[in-house]
């Protein structure tokens, strides 16, 4: 104490003091805030790695350098310019099989995954290299239960309903485009769809949803999708319309088949 | 009950006799085409021998018919029990695999099968023991012309005339006169107070929104600016958290913490808040009244008023779910398809001292479906 | 009477004789019946009208049974939607939902939507009850729906049966009413979106509008007096008045008689079915179980209008694939393929025809035409008599066409409420269907009534070829002169008499331009209309086969041909010539039973002249 106490005069104090303040500074900052892009496992091997892939696999329509590459008229696009889309947006493109696209259509369609989770990762290191950009989520953010199902079915249905249903069935949109089913997707890709807005779907950055609300929105998909069936065969969640195509069919002709043996002549 | 006496079945009973054979022919009664004697129509052949049942002459085929019906019943008993069983049984937790339907509530599942056997039973039964017991010959039964006869038709005008004549209404206009006036008028008492009372006038209710501030004694409004707030989040937007293809789902500042009439200020004040590259937006009102691209929209459609939440980041169409009309974000939300007319009403904006996004004004129509007096903006 | 329950095994002739088992001493048990229907007698005379109805006679049909399915359905809706409301709480109060169902626990909510939360789970055997209500409404529509076809192809409409027809129609849009009153009462994401677009409807109903809408919400949308005030119309006034419709109905039919199809032994005099006691009471009554347990086995296996998954009613948020139930997607259709430049603006007031057209005006329309439709066949055939024998829909092309094409307009507005899902589930683009919806509105019923009537023509013309030449046996015969013919396998009398029966037909005729006493009598515009739908309706009739016709084909096949060219369509002179005189008395059915044909009800023929 009476060291310190004697020194505190001394002219480095301030400097050390200083010194001291930003560093403490930098470190709760850097723990408060949000990570960006580079997770800390992917190294210059992974995004050497990952351009090799890229080059391979995607280069044809997003360009050598992900730069993107104008077909035709000038005016479609065959692939967007990559950089800055970061590893969560090649981490649900291509963890969901909606890339390397199978064919040109409306819209990308989920299929089979056709790479490893390791050569997704390395892809998703070289272009998160480009430029900073959303990152994959850690574990604990999108562990559903952790989340609030209650509040992220709130959440659900004023950002999500409208599109993918309330019962998470998918929607149309308009000229053939669609919003898919959400049930049986992985929390990791729902939190990446949020966060990069695939497609014609918006953006729900952190700064819209926070990462806590977007665990509450996959705790409330989870639970929905994981309850047993409350009353029987869900038609799809598909709500009135399939109702309505059951009782004409199923319903009807059953009633009808009755009353045809009922009035049918046994002799 | 002479209309309803069972005619036994034999054709010949039932074909027509001597309507035809007797040489002459009534014009009223048929034509005779020609010196063949061939009928203007075919004649109705009459009944089909009737053809038994097997229970109708086996024993034992009658015996199998009871054990079925019998069985039938058996199993709607069986049902009945099993659902008091159930009902008592099954936690309301328990879950049962049901191929097809997969892993569903085991109770309704047990009530429910449970209780159709049990009316099945029943039902199926009882056409069984129609179908294979009960007699099959069908009877016949007359029918006569719905109206009365004359005399009754006569007696009826008769006795309301009479009636009329009796009671003086016929000599006693004043009487007529009044009780008419009476019967027309004694409905009002019921009804005023009914449509006095449904509900209020509308004013100029559906012109404005929570946006339009609370409203201030002399009919005026403060039109004050509101924050932009998330819903149901309820916190306030930076203009720099709303990156070029994100949408906000938006209420006014306060409104998330009414405690009365919650809902009807959230059916009129929902905004959709979008940010475009300004350099796609076409229309120039809808630049000068977003921010630096950002840009609020009602969220109510013109149409019948659902939600127009569905926002395509690429295309920049707003589309409604429950009618599909499809609105341009970068040409003012001008409809582009669908059955709506106008276009969503906007919301100017702007940021405060602190970066927070707020209205610089209310909308300057209506929003929501279209109604008489509404104005032609 | 063959009322009584014959033992099995007695001889199979007893009967056809007449024959009846001596009088027996009554059981016991029919004696200790006697004791408690004595008493009552005693105190209502009522064994002579219960007995009437005991014995009352009722065809047997499939087609029949359609109406019985929607009345049975009535009643289960009546009896499980009486036990809902034990439970149910027809409040839009406020309150924190804290039942069993987690994904919504801690939400705000209106009791209205917690009280169907709490029927689906914390009442033992509620959401099956539930479910039960729902179902049997939707079975409910559909089987009054099924049933008007029916009665409409097979022209069970017509005279005397035209107020029961009406009372139908009322009851239908009753039906639907009812149906959208308790679909918007859970106050659930869904239904509130359907309340929310009803509002948009009324709101748009020109210059009252606005103050309509207010004084159904009760104030500004939502409001808390909507739950309440459906509710009340849901459980206590549409059911009375349809419970008040569906008696009459019923009694009605009791009154006219069931109509009945053609055959042989069956005439517009007579009713040919079983007697209530005790074949049709066992029949209708057990198929009330069936009905009942088929709508049960229905709900304990498929999930209806699952409330949880829509959460509660916010103005805010929204669901894909927002749909009302099947009933009401026709005027949801409508509105989704009205374009919207049917909005006008003028002198600074607003008229949206674009939702006033789907929403308010074509719902009552399609009940209107409906319900004028017997009058207007009657007008245009200028038929008063009275109708018990159906008609098969081929012996009526016009009709059937008709009602086909409308069945084709309504399938297209209801197609188009399903737009979005027939969008993914197809993989389609919604305006592409829209837009094949919007012209197919157009073009697909005329198209319909024209195949429609083709193919019926097509059929009248097989049961001609039928009725005159039998079937083709494909056995060739070399006759005695060396000739080869094909045999003909003859049908019996009773097979051609389905194929005969039913009565020819003409178009009305204009009556001369001058009257008997020479005065010029110029034709009204009514007149002309008049005749002008006539021919419409029957300009192409195939009319049956008369007996001169069918000697002639036996006699030979060259007259026969010669006869049936003669019968083409649009040529009536040819054939009506030879029958000038005898077609106004309308003699047709009287032939055929021997019975006491009354003439007066019958007078007017089918090719009688206008007269007004």
């Amino acid at each position: 104490m009476n060291a310190l106490a004697a020194r505190r005069r001394h002219p480095a104090a301030i400097a050390i003091l200083l010194m001291l303040g930003l560093l403490v500074t930098g470190f709760a900052y850097a723990a408060v805030a949000p990570q960006p892009a580079q997770a800390e496992s992917s190294t210059a091997q992974d995004v050497t790695a990952g351009k090799q892939l890229f080059l391979a696999n995607c280069a044809s329509c997003h360009g050598v350098n992900a730069e993107g590459r104008v077909t035709g008229n000038g005016d479609k696009i065959a692939g967007p310019a990559l950089a800055g889309v970061g590893a969560a947006a090649v981490d649900f493109q291509m963890g969901t099989g909606r890339m390397p696209l199978r064919e040109p259509g409306i819209q990308a369609e989920r299929g089979d995954v056709q790479f490893s989770q390791k050569e997704i990762d390395q892809v998703a290191a070289y272009i998160a290299s480009l430029a900073p950009g959303p990152a994959v989520p850690s574990e604990e953010d999108v562990d559903p239960t952790k989340g609030d199902p209650g509040a992220g079915g709130e959440l659900f249905r004023v950002n999500c309903a409208m599109c993918h249903n309330a019962a998470g069935a998918g929607g149309a949109l308009t000229r053939g485009k669609y919003a898919p089913s959400l049930m049986g997707v992985e929390p990791k890709h729902i939190f990446e769809a949020m966060d990069t807005g695939p497609q014609s779907m918006p953006v729900f950055n952190d700064n819209n949803i926070e990462p806590k609300d977007k665990r509450d929105i996959i705790a409330f998909l989870t639970a929905i999708d994981e309850a047993p069936q409350q009353g029987g065969h869900a038609l799809g969640s598909l709500g009135p319309v399939t109702e309505g195509w059951f009782a004409w069919f199923f319903g009807l002709g059953l009633l009808v088949a009755a009353a045809v043996w009922l009035g049918q002549k046994s002799a | 009950m002479n209309e309803q006496d069972s005619h036994p079945t034999g054709s010949s009973e039932v074909t027509p006799t001597g309507e035809f054979g007797s040489g002459a022919v009534r014009l009223d009664q048929g034509h005779v085409v020609g010196d063949g004697g061939i009928p203007e129509r075919f004649q109705n052949p009459g009944f089909a021998p009737h053809i038994h049942r097997g229970a109708d002459i086996d024993h034992a085929a009658a015996k199998r018919a009871e054990r079925t019906v019998g069985g039938l019943f058996l199993l709607s008993i069986l049902g009945t029990l099993g659902f008091i069983v159930a009902y008592f049984a099954i936690d309301p937790e328990a879950t049962i695999f049901v191929p097809g339907i997969g892993q569903n509530k085991a109770l309704h599942i047990a009530l429910g099968v449970t209780m159709a056997l049990s009316l099945l039973g029943i039902g199926f039964g009882a056409v069984q023991w129609a179908k294979t017991l009960m007699p099959d010959e069908e009877e016949v039964e007359m029918r006569h012309t719905m109206r009365s006869g004359p005399e009754a038709r006569a007696d009826f005008v008769s006795i309301l005339d009479d009636g009329a004549e009796s009671s003086h209404l016929k000599r006693r206009p004043l009487l007529k006169y009044t009780l008419g006036g009476a019967l027309g008028l004694f409905a009002v008492p019921v009804v005023l107070p009914v449509l006095g009372g449904l509900g209020p006038m509308p004013g100029d209710d559906l012109s404005v929104s929570y946006w339009n501030g609370p409203k201030e004694e002399d009919g005026t409004y403060a039109n004050t600016p509101l924050r932009l707030m998330r819903d149901p989040q309820n916190t306030p937007i930076k203009a720099s958290d709303v990156t070029i293809g994100s949408v906000f789902h938006v209420m006014p500042d306060g409104l998330l913490d009414l405690e009365e009439h919650l809902l009807e200020a959230k059916a009129k004040a929902a905004v959709l808040l979008m940010r475009l590259d300004p350099d796609i937006i076409t229309s120039q009102k809808e630049k000068d009244w977003g921010y630096e691209g950002i840009v609020a929209y009602s969220k109510i459609c013109t149409h019948v008023g659902c939600p127009v939440g569905l926002y395509e980041q690429q295309t920049h169409h707003l589309l409604c779910p429950c009618h599909q009309s499809t609105f341009d974000v970068t040409q003012d939300c001008k409809v582009i398809f669908g059955p709506a007319k106008r276009p969503l009403p906007q919301l100017p904006i702007t940021v405060d001292d602190e970066g927070y996004l707020i209205s610089k004004g209310p909308f300057k129509e209506a929003v929501g479906p279209s109604f008489w007096e509404r104005g032609s903006v | 009477m063959s009322t009584e329950i014959f033992p099995a095994g007695r001889p199979a002739d007893r009967l056809r004789d007449g024959d009846r088992p001596e009088p027996q001493q009554p059981s016991n048990a029919a004696r200790k019946v006697g004791g408690v229907a004595g008493w009552i007698d005693d105190r209502t005379g009522a064994a002579k009208g219960v007995n009437y109805l005991l014995r009352k006679v009722f065809p047997d049909h499939w087609s029949f049974m359609l109406g019985e399915i929607a009345m049975y359905s009535l009643i289960i809706c009546l009896l499980s939607g009486a036990l809902l409301t034990l439970w149910f709480v027809p409040s839009a109060g406020h309150i924190v939902y804290d039942g069993s169902y987690v994904p919504l626990r801690g939400q705000g909510m209106s009791e209205a939507y917690a009280s169907t939360l709490d029927i689906s789970f914390d009442i033992r055997g509620g959401l099956l009850v539930r479910q039960i209500h729902h179902w049997a409404a939707l079975m409910f529509i559909v089987g009054l729906t099924v049933h008007m076809f029916r009665v409409f192809f097979t022209g069970a409409f017509r005279k005397p049966r035209e107020i029961n027809w009406v009372i139908g129609t009322v009851l239908a849009l009753l039906a639907i009413i009812e149906g959208f009153a308790g679909y918007s009462l859970p106050d659930d994401l869904l239904s509130g979106t359907g309340l929310r677009a009803m509002e948009g409807f009324v709101q748009t109903a020109p210059v009252i509008g606005s103050y309509l809408a207010y004084g159904i919400f009760g104030g500004p949308f939502p409001g808390e007096a909507i739950i309440p005030r459906l509710f009340s119309a849901h459980v206590l006034l549409i059911p009375a008045l349809l419970v008040g419709l569906f008696t009459a109905h019923i009694v009605l039919v009791a009154v006219q008689k069931h109509t009945q199809f053609p055959g042989p032994g069956r005439t517009n005099d007579n009713v040919v079915g079983y007697r209530v006691m005790p074949v049709y009471a066992a029949k209708a009554g057990g198929f009330f179980f069936i009905v009942f347990g088929i709508i049960a086995a229905i709900s304990a296996l498929v999930t209806i209008n699952p409330i949880w998954a829509y959460g509660p009613y916010d103005p805010s948020p929204v669901t894909a694939g927002s749909q009302p139930d099947w009933y009401m997607g026709f005027a949801d259709g409508a509105l989704r393929l009205l374009p919207g430049w049917l909005e006008f603006h003028i002198l600074g007031f607003t008229l949206s025809l674009n939702i006033a057209l789907g929403a308010l005006v074509l719902l009552p329309l399609v009940y209107t035409v409906l319900g004028v439709y017997p009058f207007v066949e009657k007008w245009v055939t200028g038929d008063t008599r009275e109708h018990h024998l159906l008609d098969r829909p081929r012996n009526n092309p016009t009709r059937t066409g008709i009602g086909m094409a409308g069945i084709v307009a309504y399938s297209v507005f209801m197609f188009a409420a399903g737009n979005d899902i027939m969008a993914i589930k197809l993989g389609l683009s919604i305006n592409d269907i829209t837009w094949f919806l919007r012209i197919g509105l157009f073009v697909l019923p005329p198209l319909a009534f024209w195949v429609t009537k083709r193919i019926c023509l097509s059929l009248q013309r097989r049961d001609r070829d039928l009725a005159l030449h039998a079937r083709e046996s494909g056995r060739i015969i070399r006759g005695a002169d060396g000739s080869f013919h094909e045999r003909h396998d003859a049908l019996t009398e009773r097979e051609r008499w389905i194929l005969v029966q039913h009565e020819p037909v003409a178009p009305l005729e204009l009556m001369p331009s001058v009257d008997e006493n020479g005065v010029a009598r110029p034709a009204t515009r009514k007149e002309r209309l008049r005749a002008k739908l006539s021919h419409f309706y029957f300009k192409d009739a195939v009319n049956p086969v008369t007996p001169a016709e069918l000697a002639a084909a036996h006699h030979d096949g060259h007259r026969a041909e010669a006869i049936e060219a003669a019968q083409t369509p649009f040529d009536y002179e040819g054939v009506e010539g030879s029958h000038e005189g005898h077609r106004g008395d309308g003699h047709g059915a009287d032939t055929d039973a021997g019975l006491e044909s009354d003439v007066d009800a019958r007078g007017v023929g089918s090719s009688s002249p206008i007269r007004e």
